[in-house]
């Protein structure tokens, strides 16, 4: 065997198998458990915190509400869209977050009148002309009840 | 012969597979997520940019979005103009006059949790996958936010967090969905212009909404292998 190779393989084997060693031990765990990627990553992104509540967990106490909004133009819309985030107030019902607000800005942002918006799907209004004299739309039209009660 | 020598093949190349078709597959067991939009029920109302902004820390300033919506205006000259004003969380104006205006809509965006995901491929560290249920995730310990997935997303999904210096992206609300509960963009929607659903499932609301209309995903000469559905997406729309 020529002198070169007596040298270079060792150093070779050497280096590749430093190179193996600080592969192991650099290498997280459960990278390549399903793909090219940490297979814990699944678990933690799965465990993020939830920050919105949905429809079901305000009628599981706000049946009521339910069963007034129910023949109600609004009846299938989802609690959240007006009332906020509320998750707070599913873990502790005496704590705030929700809001519970009528104004041109929030209503306006469904019914304000735009030609993008199909007349039939979303009923609509140009809010600069209709009764300014009200502040708010819920002045006039309570939001479970949206028809009752107007002149 | 033919037949064997196929089954032979397929049985042979399947470990290899996700290396020469570049794609992903659905499960054996378990969802496989997709999405289906319907452009002609969507009313621009942007509950859905911010119902994501608040379940997910998304930044609150003008450029940071997970989902957004895009107001087409197609002028009688043919001209078409697109806006998305902080991403329709502040609502609509038309500047144009409705003399001039042919047609005019609402087109919602989002991840597209594609199957041949461009995004996933071109990252260095393998940060960035598509989870064996078919949503594309970040893993947020792993990345180094070298912004090539940012870069090669052909929809424009993708962000830097401008705090934590990783890429972010729609997660179809993951920690949501392994939990039953729908993603805050498919429940606050007040038409249900967004559905999501289980592409297996036949009988299911996904599957049933891509039968009943005419569906077509956002540029398909690019072959992302988009699950995301469109109804009456239309030439203008990119």
């Amino acid at each position: 065997m020529p002198p070169q190779l007596k040298r270079l393989i060792p150093l070779f084997v050497v280096f590749i198998g430093l190179f193996l060693i600080v592969r192991h031990l650099l290498i997280p765990d459960s990278f390549g458990q399903y793909g090219h990627y940490r297979g814990i990553a699944l678990e933690e992104i799965a465990s993020k915190e939830m920050n919105v509540a949905n429809k079901a967990m305000c009628v599981d106490c706000h049946y009521e509400v339910q069963e007034i909004i129910e023949n109600d133009v609004h009846a299938d819309l989802s609690c959240i869209i007006c009332h906020g985030a509320g998750l707070e107030h599913v873990d502790n019902p005496e704590a705030g977050n929700i809001q519970k607000i009528g104004t041109r800005e929030l209503c306006g942002s469904c019914h304000e009148l735009n030609p993008a918006r199909p007349m039939d799907i979303i009923f609509q209004v140009d809010l600069s002309t209709h009764n300014p004299e009200f502040e708010n739309c819920s002045d006039c039209h309570h939001p479970h009840q949206v028809w009752e009660g107007i002149q | 012969m033919a037949a064997a020598g196929t089954l032979l093949l397929t049985s042979a190349v399947k470990p290899f597979q996700m290396l020469l078709i570049a794609s992903e597959q659905p499960p054996e067991e378990g969802p496989w997520w997709g999405i289906g939009i319907d452009i002609t029920k969507c009313i621009g109302c942007g509950m859905c940019a911010r119902g994501c902004k608040m379940e997910n820390d998304v930044p609150d300033e003008p450029f940071y979005f997970r989902t957004w919506v895009e107001q087409y205006t197609i002028l009688n000259n043919g001209e078409v103009l697109i806006e998305s004003p902080n991403g329709s969380i502040d609502g609509f104006s038309q500047p144009v006059a409705e003399e001039e205006i042919f047609k005019t809509f609402f087109v919602p965006k989002l991840c597209n949790h594609c199957a041949k995901s461009p995004c996933t491929q071109v990252c260095p560290v393998g940060a960035t996958f598509e989870s064996p249920d078919g949503v594309a995730l970040i893993d947020e310990k792993y990345c180094i936010g070298c912004a090539y997935c940012v870069q090669a997303c052909p929809y424009g999904c993708r962000y830097i967090h401008p705090e934590k210096k990783v890429a972010d992206k729609c997660t179809l609300c993951y920690h949501r969905l392994k939990q039953g509960i729908d993603p805050v963009c498919m429940e606050i929607c007040p038409t249900k212009a967004r559905i999501y659903g289980d592409l297996k499932d036949r009988d299911g609301e996904l599957v049933k909404f891509l039968r009943d209309h005419d569906y077509q995903v956002l540029k398909p000469h690019l072959n992302t292998g988009s699950k995301l559905f469109y109804n009456a997406l239309t030439a203008e729309i990119s």
